[in-house]
């Protein structure tokens, strides 16, 4: 296990060193030169050559990407242009709310998901298990930012049950755990949870399918164990598969989310980075997404450990 | 079968003479790396083929036997480089591989059909195509043709077969669509490895004549891989007796099935149904698992399951070479070598 | 697979008279029978021709609008659809739309496939060196949830049709070269390629012969199931507004302009959203009934 782990840390590594350099270049695909955004439009050519001295930005690429990668080690991730804030403070309030959009959002779709995958599966070519296909297939067909749009239709602007915009009254942009905020995170949340319950139903779905009809499966009936020993079993088999899918759910939940927040305009990193996109804020894009795909590499690490403790098989691959 | 129509059979000429082995192989090696460990780096090597020698004379069929993993088909696959050897010489017709003679010359002049019939055939080919792709590749004239004539040589009717895919074909039918694919590029020397194995008997005797009456008629010469001692009897004239990725004996078969120098061997053939009740060695036969390839044992190899082994056995390794009575009869055993410092040395094996 | 069966003595045992059937024929075959599939194909022809031909259909002009007929609801006398918040007809701009967003939602799968195979294929054939940098650059891109890495490709490029393909065509590359290249080793390894290799044939006819034929089809449906996943992602980035820009008829963008009517006529508003829903539901069903017409397990 600890061998496993330790390959499984020295790979994460280079990955990371990617996934910052792609993030780096992002602002070099830019079009236009990041510096008319911060400077005014009758700027000489001297004070240009000037600023960008100060910028770093006369370097080479390479030391440009060090001195970036530098800063970013003491967590120094530059100033957001629009609000001349620090871009770490700006993105990790909104990552703390999009971490619970994607969580509460888990929290409906994984049980659900497995629930009906393992109904569909347990009883394959029935009604129930069309029923349950079906809906699966519909679940990921589905744009979720107009499920969120026909939600708000329903549930805000015809019956009036719930709030369409926002993480709390009056605009409020830190959660607090009261009914008032809960009340704001119930559509977008179910929103976001109808494509993983479809993922994970057709995954649960055919996991259980495949191993019900194994032969040992039968060997466990014939070894005179209740049909409850054997559903627990087969569960076990099971939970690996379906834990490593459900892990890279809820990175696609973070990802995900970005739809999602600007339909209910959910104060969290997707919100962020469509401003920032809209106000050309590019390192403030550059860290929003640095930090949510370093993130998403953390989830799969911790998903890829978790199913090799499980399933012992795992750590020889 | 009927007369068949000359399919044209044209094979590189012979430039050195009968005397000259059609192929000579020299000290051949191949390791394989394994891999492990967080960083994967090489941590051992599995030795497949370990400096094996041989000749084969033109028009000879030398059989090679021995347990699954004692390298057998990597000594096939190295012969027509499809595995690329680390060491030794390939010496096609006095042409050495890599020097006089290109990769591509060699596969034009030695030829391979595998064991599995259906995994050797591309499923999406047509019969035809697949064996006319050689004969194309080597850029001989009209390779339908060829191919055609060719499926007919063995025994599948053109105008039923050209336009099949192989899985509409059994298994005996596919593997003489192998041997046809084999042949279209008119070698010298064709590779059998473990080629009858997976057939039925009956099949597989009818594939054993044809592969005799083919022999004959275009003047071929065989290597004929197999774990079948009585198939190897009935198709060769030499037989090679591999033990993990050595040459443990070499032997005319009827020296070798009258007299088996080797203790190996000499189990090898004892595991062997007899048909003679009166016949019947007493030979124990040989217990547990061939070691794994990754250490093999110092000295010699089989000294970890011989019944006469003695110290110099873990210590030396013994050479292979010609016994006394009768030269073309080769061991590598020290208890044929008078100066090998076993107890019993010169004694040959004790019956 | 098959196992030997018993022979006439002297190999020619009886062929069956039917015709040999080639692969290909098969998979129609089975398509043909699949009442589902075909319904979805059905309507992807349906809204693929309609929005090729909508100049000949008689339509209101998509761009024109109205200050006096906004918002109109569904099934006002002249305007079957309504009209949009700038009184433009909705049915014409919902079959315009399709134009552009078809177009967007399907060509950086087929440029990808392209891409994509082409690496993967290379990366199992040769393996080495050649397998690591391009498996291990792959590897990275899927550090991104794909929606976040087309947002951030386009959110840097900045909205347009062009950027918008070339975003989208990057996303999708890194999964069809994972499954490519997983294809692809799997037939290297087997002893066709050996027996082909030892005809003296060099890689290129090799792979050419023996192993594009072989590996197409799983890749060709991977591709497929991700025709959905990028329509949907396609209409996102234009309803997030780094898409297609206004005017045009996008069913995205139009979601997204849309959503200041959703009080005022909130289920002319989900419209063009149904679009993109039908759209990918049946890419969805379809690339299923592919996957099981060609025998394509995952």
């Amino acid at each position: 296990m600890l061998s496993y782990l330790i390959r499984r840390l020295i790979l994460v590594l280079p990955v990371a060193f990617g996934v910052s350099v792609i993030c780096f270049m992002l602002v070099q695909i830019a079009p236009g030169d990041p510096l008319t955004a911060i400077m005014p439009i009758d700027a000489t050519a001297e004070e240009q050559a000037a600023m960008r001295a100060a910028y770093g930005l006369d370097k080479p690429l390479a030391v440009q990407y060090a001195i970036w990668i530098g800063n970013l080690a003491q967590g120094d991730m530059g100033k957001s242009i629009a609000t001349g804030r620090p871009v770490a403070a700006e993105v990790f309030g909104a990552v703390n709310n999009s971490l619970l959009l994607a969580a509460s959002a888990a929290v409906i779709a994984f049980p659900i998901g497995v629930f009906l995958g393992f109904l569909a599966g347990y009883f394959r070519d029935t009604w129930i298990d069309r029923a349950v296909t079906a809906a699966s297939i519909t679940g990921v067909s589905l744009p979720n930012y107009w499920l969120g749009i026909v939600l708000v239709i329903i549930f805000s602007v015809n019956l009036g049950w719930l709030p369409s915009m926002g993480a709390g009254p009056g605009g409020s942009q830190a959660w607090v755990w009261n009914w008032e905020h809960m009340r704001h995170l119930i559509l977008p949340a179910v929103t976001l949870s109808v494509v993983p319950i479809g993922i994970v139903a057709r995954t649960v779905r055919a996991l259980a399918g495949d191993i019900l009809t194994q032969d040992f499966v039968q060997a466990l009936y014939a070894k005179g164990m209740t049909r409850m020993d054997v559903l627990w079993h087969v569960a076990r088999n099971a939970a690996a598969t379906a834990l490593s899918v459900m892990g890279l759910q809820l990175g696609y939940l973070l990802g995900g989310s970005i739809l999602i927040e600007t339909v209910f305009n959910w104060p969290g990193s997707g919100f962020l980075l469509s401003n920032a996109i809209f106000q050309r804020d590019l390192p403030l894009l550059q860290g929003t997404i640095l930090v949510l795909a370093l993130l998403f590499v953390a989830m799969n690490l911790i998903v890829d450990v978790a199913q090799a403790a499980i399933d012992p098989r795992i750590q020889r691959t | 079968m009927s007369a068949t129509e000359d399919v044209g059979y044209d094979p590189t000429p012979d430039t050195g003479g009968p005397a000259q082995p059609l192929i000579k192989v020299q000290n051949l090696k191949k390791y394989f790396p394994v891999r492990g460990g967080p960083l994967g780096r090489v941590q051992a090597q599995v030795q497949a083929v370990d400096g094996v020698s041989f000749d084969v004379a033109k028009g000879e069929t030398l059989g090679i036997v021995g347990e699954s993993g004692c390298g057998k088909s990597t000594t096939a696959k190295l012969l027509i480089g499809l595995t690329e050897r680390d060491q030794g010489d390939i010496i096609f017709d006095g042409l050495a591989l890599g020097e006089k003679l290109s990769l591509k010359d060699l596969r034009r002049g030695v030829q391979m059909v595998f064991q599995d019939s259906y995994a050797t055939l591309n499923p999406r080919m047509t019969i035809e195509a697949s064996v006319a792709f050689g004969a194309r590749v080597q850029g001989l004239d009209k390779p339908e043709d060829r191919a055609r004539k060719l499926m007919d040589r063995v025994g599948l009717d053109p105008a039923r077969f050209a336009h099949r895919y192989p899985h509409e074909l059994s298994g005996g039918q596919r593997q003489r669509v192998n041997i046809a694919r084999a042949l279209a590029m008119s070698p010298r020397l064709v590779v059998l490895d473990e080629a009858v194995s997976a057939l039925d008997k009956s099949v597989e005797a009818q594939v054993l004549n044809l592969l005799n009456d083919l022999r004959a008629e275009f003047g071929l010469t065989y290597i004929f891989i197999s774990h079948d001692l009585n198939v190897v009897r009935y198709i060769s004239d030499r037989i090679l007796v591999m033990y993990l990725g050595e040459v443990v004996e070499v032997a005319p078969v009827a020296s070798i099935w009258a007299e088996q120098a080797h203790p190996y061997t000499r189990s090898l053939f004892s595991a062997m149904p007899s048909m003679d009740p009166d016949n019947r060695t007493k030979e124990p036969p040989l217990s547990g698992d061939p070691p794994n390839p990754i250490n093999p044992p110092s000295g010699c190899r089989f000294h970890t399951r011989c019944r006469f082994k003695a110290d110099v056995c873990k210590t030396k390794t013994p050479k292979l070479a010609g016994l006394s009575v009768n030269a073309k009869h080769m061991v590598a055993c020290h208890l044929h070598d008078a100066d090998s410092g076993h107890p019993k040395a010169g004694q040959g094996v004790p019956s | 697979m098959a196992l030997a069966e018993p022979e006439m003595m002297d190999g020619r045992e009886p062929a069956p008279m039917e015709k040999p059937q080639g692969y290909w024929a098969g998979v129609g075959e089975r398509l043909l029978q699949d009442k589902l599939t075909m319904a979805c194909f059905g309507v992807l022809m349906l809204l693929i021709l309609s929005a090729v031909f909508a100049p000949w259909l008689g339509l209101a002009d998509p761009y024109k609008g109205s200050m006096i007929a906004r918002l109109k609801p569904i099934g006002t006398e002249g305007y079957p659809l309504g009209t949009d918040e700038q009184g433009r007809d909705m049915l014409a701009r919902l079959i315009y739309g399709g134009r552009l967003t078809l177009f967007i939602g399907l060509m950086p799968v087929v440029f990808a496939f392209f891409i994509g195979s082409f690496l993967g294929v290379l990366a199992g054939y040769v393996g080495g060196l050649t397998n690591t940098i391009i498996m291990r650059t792959i590897d990275v891109f899927f550090a991104f949830p794909s929606v976040l890495l087309a947002i951030a490709i386009s959110g840097a490029l900045g909205a347009g049709i062009f950027n918008s393909l070339v975003s989208l065509t990057i996303v999708f590359i890194p999964p069809i070269t994972r499954v490519a290249e997983a294809v692809t080793s799997g037939v290297r390894s087997l002893d066709y390629i050996d027996a082909a290799r030892a005809t003296g044939a060099n890689n290129w006819t090799v792979i050419r012969m023996h192993v594009i034929g072989n590996v197409l089809s799983p890749i060709f449906v991977y591709a497929t199931s991700l025709t959905s996943v990028c329509m949907i992602l396609a209409a996102g980035l234009s309803f997030l507004g780094i898409g297609v820009r206004p005017p045009e008829p996008e069913w995205g963008l139009m979601l997204n302009t849309l959503r200041s009517a959703i009080y005022i006529n909130p289920w002319l508003s989900a419209l063009p959203g149904m679009m993109i829903f039908v759209t990918s539901l049946c890419l969805n069903l379809l690339s299923d009934g592919l996957r099981s017409a060609m025998n394509v397990r995952d």
